[in-house]
């Protein structure tokens, strides 16, 4: 509870640098990096479900109103915040549920935290590409743009958890 | 209310789930263009690919069919030309006034057709960028098909004559009286049709041919069918009369759509009745 602000922050933080820094980046629209969805990652595993989804679709309308594509950008955060919570409530215990603030790659180790951020992602990505091409014709163009957008993504997340959280549990 | 308590608590997750995901796609279609116009139509042009995936299969079952049924379309057209190489210097030009013909026709192919429902309708594979619109009248080699009803770029819809709300003036090819010809009300056979508002004290005789009475979208003289059999209830001041059907629906496949070059025309001068 007393962590709030610091969600807070974190939230108008990685939306500050994806819509005004990400937003121009990408490679030839092929691979395009959505790293605010680090955000839903590393929401604390206390968090109740519906807060989740609530921050989750705050976040994407979020995203939407600057990117011209309300409801798509909130859809793709809602799947993969569904994704999430079955995703924790499969692989971490109970007990590791209470002691463990949160699922960042310092508390749980490296190879949980990339198999956990790559399953994510990748269902955030798919979910957004899918509903954006919105044809089933578009189907392996959206699958090839979500592998390439993943591992980029995917890149910048696993590069912030180095950079930012290594120090504060040591 | 308490176990709908306990249900709502254990699946929280996929009910919150649903909810946000409705609202968003709710969002998501209301609010852009692009998915709002394909929701609503790439549903219809996958129906109608998926209708003629199926029909490239059963046309290939039907070739004979449909080859005979050209065959004979073919030798009647064969039939309509004057001979001309036998009378070629007593013919002359006959400059029309008008200057065009009056009924033009456009081939298409049934890719879509019912018989047993209350209501037929039937998809060809012509639509709005072929000329096609809506309230035309559509016939085939052997007679009257029905009205087109919905048109998208590539498809149209027919309502069959098989539908309840046709009614298609025809007349009695003897005796020229003249009603409408209904289907349904009882008689939900696709090879019959009942013909009604003929006046009781016109002479009608079994086997006597139905053709269409040039008053609404058809040309006059395309067949509908022939009489079976005579005033079916008696006692009113109409005859109702059963017809069979000269067009095979259950075999339909090529059909031709009428566009009437002077309907305009015509629409404009008997709306100017109405105002005096």
């Amino acid at each position: 509870m007393e962590r709030i602000p610091i969600h807070l922050l974190r939230f108008i933080l990685l939306a500050f640098v994806q819509i005004f820094l990400l937003k121009n980046m990408g490679y030839y629209n092929l691979s395009t990096p959505f790293l605010y969805v680090l955000f839903i990652l590393v929401l604390p595993f206390k968090t109740p479900n519906w807060l989740v989804y609530l921050a989750a679709f705050c976040m994407g309308l979020t995203i939407d109103a600057f990117y011209d594509t309300l409801g798509l950008h909130a859809l793709a955060c809602t799947v993969m915040a569904w994704t999430r919570i079955i995703f924790i409530s499969l692989t971490v215990s109970t007990e590791d549920r209470e002691t463990e603030p949160e699922p960042g790659m310092s508390e749980m180790g490296f190879r949980w935290f990339l198999i956990y951020s790559f399953t994510l992602i990748f269902v955030h990505h798919f979910a957004l590409f899918l509903f954006e091409i919105f044809r089933l014709s578009g189907f392996g163009e959206a699958l090839l743009s979500t592998l390439l957008s993943t591992i980029f993504t995917l890149f910048l997340v696993v590069l912030s958890q180095f950079i930012f959280y290594r120090k504060k549990s040591r | 209310m308490r176990n709908l308590w306990i249900f709502i608590s254990k699946y929280n997750a996929v009910i919150l789930f649903i909810i946000f995901f409705l609202i968003s796609f709710g969002l998501l279609i209301s609010n852009n263009s692009y998915q709002r116009a394909s929701t609503w139509n790439s549903s219809n042009e996958w129906i109608g690919k998926q209708y003629q995936k199926i029909n490239n299969v059963k046309d290939y079952l039907r070739l004979r069919d449909i080859n005979d049924s050209l065959a004979a379309e073919n030798m009647r057209l064969r039939n309509l030309i004057p001979q001309t190489d036998s009378l070629k210097t007593t013919v002359t030009t006959v400059t029309d006034t008008l200057g065009r013909k009056q009924y033009s026709y456009i081939t298409a192919k049934v890719i879509n057709n019912s018989i047993r429902q209350k209501n037929n309708y039937i998809t060809i594979n012509r639509g709005y960028k072929d000329g096609i619109r809506k309230g035309m009248g559509v016939i085939d080699p052997n007679g009257v098909v029905g009205i087109v009803l919905n048109v998208s770029p590539t498809f149209a819809t027919i309502q069959s004559l098989l539908h309840s709300d046709t009614r298609i003036s025809a007349t009695l090819s003897k005796t020229n009286a003249f009603g409408s010809l209904v289907w349904g009300n009882g008689n939900f056979d696709a090879k019959y049709a009942i013909l009604q508002d003929i006046p009781n004290h016109i002479k009608v005789k079994k086997g006597e041919n139905v053709i269409t009475s040039g008053y609404s979208l058809f040309p006059a003289g395309i067949p509908i069918g022939k009489v079976v059999e005579t005033g079916l209830k008696g006692g009113d001041s109409f005859l109702n009369i059963k017809v069979e059907l000269a067009t095979n629906f259950a075999a339909l496949s090529y059909v031709y759509v009428v566009t009437n070059n002077a309907e305009a025309e015509q629409r404009k001068l008997e709306s100017s009745n109405k105002t005096e």
